[in-house]
């Protein structure tokens, strides 16, 4: 594929893993942000590649992954309830909520759609007046602009059966609270390059400035992730802290400004739950109160509904790259890719999932 | 009234098929419907070689039987490449051959649902006839229900085969050995991204069309050079990375392939990419996944690539002792990842 093969050359990529292990002279830890950054390097076995001294810590920025058990509860109630249409991201359907998931509701006679576009939802809501259409809005700021603009259309129209149930989360303070956590072993970030298409870059620039920490704005093809990880252990070799771009046929400093507008006309900053983590204080978006009545929450009256997380689960350690996965007690026992009980097993990129398939590989048993 | 009496030997109802243009209930209660509905539509499509009984009476020569069934409920009927007609021959006639058997016959259930236009039925049908012509075989029984509208969606097909094994061919997922070469007959991915692109909600544009096509004749030519066949698998729901696990969990062995060495078609890897999809995950129709001896290997592959089913026929790993019951991907920059079995479904990705 033109423009996409290019950024996947293993001859490109063979210089670029020597030059790293040229450049490295002692240990580094770098947290590549987002989820599509790290099913790169797992597909491409880059983590293998990179010299010892290189570990890579897989951040939290998979948004199926982090979304908290009581926002899935939520939906899994709305979408039981009759003359409810859900509409889902894929991959939501099967992240188990604290008793089943979307696929169950789904068999118990729960109409429950996957849709590509938030607008698909809007279009059938328009299809269907008689019945609630209730689209599942989750996704970093990438995925924000075209659920706002479903909201923004809903009202638009006039639509009355027409909600969202928003559990959108935000890149910059997931970064920070990592980065201000005391026992954080993070020493520069691969940015996540889709959310600064989006937002652009200037977020960063504060966060550069007050931590001492490199951030490299990241792209998502196998060389994309190398080059990213090449600058960040340039800047901490030579004992820099800089904001770099390495995506700049997609990244400007300024973003998509017609996108943050739409972002900020419907959503409002809130606090947000991370599953495994914990709540990070303005880290999520909800409805502003122009658009409060498409809130999915309130017409259900699904705001009490929550879900007390996993008491065994580590995977907030985990994911700061506190410990291995298999020190979790949980880990290959009541914790396994069938059964998640945490971001980091939801996800088959995840840390856990992944460390539980090489446990297979190298023929030990898990949960050893 | 001075003219001879009417002569009703001979008569049949003058009120042809074509004037119901769609399914009702009646044309599953085994009267006058049912019987127009089969001489009209299914015997005009399938011939019948002898006179209609409950079942059809077949004459095996020696050798050993393979049975297969599958059920066919794909959405939509019609797709680029393909129906769920030309898949319900196909489907089964590859099961059937992936045993290293040749089809003596097939069944046909049909489950229609109330108010399925009837020019549908016909050219579904119409197809299955045509697969089954290139299969060299037959459709020598079925049966037809119908269901109250809303209780199928449109027509659900099952398929049953029998087909014969030759004397000497023992082909079966547990005979992959170490050392063994394994082949796949041509590019993956293709028949469930030409579905998915006209998937309600999801339609694309592409040129990719589906590779439904029955196998037999394929694996015909490759157990001639080599009757010694391991192992053959059509790589259907699931695509190769389910096959593969389930190779290698059957025989207890490792498989390793080379990712850069699949032959995956550039609006495919396209598709997959913006879908959020592994190719290896995507399901193929006329496609196989071949175990064979090393010193064969050379020797098949060129005959597949002889047949104008296996043109793109290529080597892509190998059987090894290590890690037995995983399939183990070596990556385009030399690191190796685990492929597992797909959990249920292929869901696109949102990250």
């Amino acid at each position: 594929m033109k423009y996409l093969d290019e950024f996947s050359d293993p001859v490109l990529a063979r210089r670029l893993f020597a030059e790293i292990q040229r450049i490295t002279t002692q240990k580094w830890a770098v947290m590549e942000v987002c989820g599509g950054q790290t099913h790169a390097i797992i597909r491409n076995g880059i983590d293998q590649l990179l010299p010892n001294e290189v570990e890579l810590i897989h951040g939290p920025g998979c948004p199926v992954c982090v979304t908290p058990l009581g926002m899935i509860d939520k939906a899994l109630e709305i979408a039981s309830q009759a003359d409810v249409i859900f509409c889902s991201f894929g991959d939501m359907l099967r992240v188990p909520g604290s008793a089943r998931d979307l696929f169950g509701v789904k068999s118990r006679g729960g109409d429950v759609r996957v849709v590509y576009s938030p607008l698909d939802a809007v279009a059938l809501a328009e299809a269907n007046p008689h019945k609630q259409v209730v689209f599942f809005a989750i996704g970093f700021e990438t995925t924000a602009p075209a659920n706002a603009m479903a909201v923004y259309l809903a009202k638009e129209r006039g639509l009355k059966n027409f909600t969202v149930l928003v559990s959108h989360v935000l890149v910059p303070p997931a970064i920070e609270a990592i980065v201000r956590s005391p026992t954080s072993r993070v020493d520069g970030f691969l940015a996540a390059g889709h959310v600064c298409s989006v937002m652009g870059t200037w977020q960063y620039g504060p966060l550069v400035a007050k931590y001492r920490v490199p951030i490299v704005v990241t792209g998502f093809e196998p060389l994309d992730v190398l080059q990213g990880i090449r600058q960040v252990v340039i800047q901490l070799e030579n004992g820099r802290a800089e904001l770099e771009n390495a995506y700049e046929r997609v990244v400007s400093e300024r973003g998509n400004q017609p996108a943050q507008a739409m972002v900020s006309k419907v959503f409002d900053v809130c606090d947000r739950q991370w599953r495994g983590i914990g709540e990070i204080s303005g880290s999520g978006w909800c409805l502003s109160d122009d658009y409060r009545e498409f809130d999915a929450e309130a017409r259900f009256d699904v705001v009490h509904v929550d879900a007390p997380e996993s008491d065994i689960c580590r995977s907030g350690e985990v994911l700061q790259g506190l410990i291995k996965p298999n020190e979790c007690a949980a880990f290959g026992q009541q914790c396994s890719p069938r059964t998640p009980l945490g971001a980091t097993m939801v996800s088959s990129e995840g840390a856990c999932a992944a460390y539980y398939q090489y446990r297979r590989l190298s023929g030990t048993p898990v949960g050893v | 009234m001075g003219t001879s009496p009417p002569d009703f030997s001979g008569w049949t109802c003058p009120i042809p098929l074509r004037d119901y243009d769609r399914i009702v209930l009646g044309h599953g209660g085994g009267g006058q419907l049912s019987a127009e509905l089969v001489e009209h539509m299914f015997i005009r499509a399938f011939g019948s070689g002898e006179e209609l009984r409950d079942s059809a009476v077949l004459a095996p020569p020696p050798g050993r039987l393979a049975f297969s069934t599958d059920s066919y409920v794909v959405r939509p009927l019609f797709f680029p490449g393909g129906s769920i007609g030309d898949l319900a021959v196909n489907g089964t006639v590859n099961d059937l051959a992936m045993s290293g058997a040749q089809p003596l016959g097939l069944s046909c259930g049909f489950i229609l649902e109330e108010g399925l236009e009837m020019a549908v039925l016909g050219r579904v049908v119409d197809e299955m006839a045509e697969a089954a012509r290139m299969a060299g075989t037959t459709v020598v029984t079925g049966d037809t229900k119908v269901v109250n509208k809303g209780a199928a969606d449109q027509l659900f097909i099952n398929t049953a085969g029998i087909g014969l094994v030759p004397e000497g061919i023992d082909v079966r997922p547990d005979r992959a050995t170490p050392g063994d070469i394994l082949i796949i007959s041509g590019d993956i991915g293709v028949h469930g991204i030409a579905v998915l692109s006209q998937r309600e909600g999801i339609e694309f544009g592409t040129g990719v069309e589906s590779d439904s096509a029955s196998l037999n004749g394929l694996v015909a030519e490759m157990l001639r050079v080599c009757p010694d066949i391991h192992v053959l698998r059509d790589p259907t729901r699931g695509g190769v990375a389910a096959s593969l696990c389930e190779i290698a969990s059957a025989a207890r062995v490792g498989i390793s392939y080379t990712d850069s060495l699949l032959p995956v078609p550039g609006e495919v890897a396209a598709a997959c990419s913006f879908l959020g999809l592994d190719p290896m995950t995507i399901a193929n129709e006329g496609k196989l996944i071949a175990i064979v001896p090393p010193q064969a290997a050379e020797e098949v592959l060129a005959v597949m690539r002889a047949h104008p089913d296996g043109t793109g026929a290529v080597v892509i790993g190998s059987i090894t002792e290590n890690h037995p019951g995983v399939v183990v991907a070596k990556t385009a920059f030399g690191a190796t990842r685990v492929v597992d079995l797909p959990l249920g479904e292929v869901l696109p990705r949102i990250c």
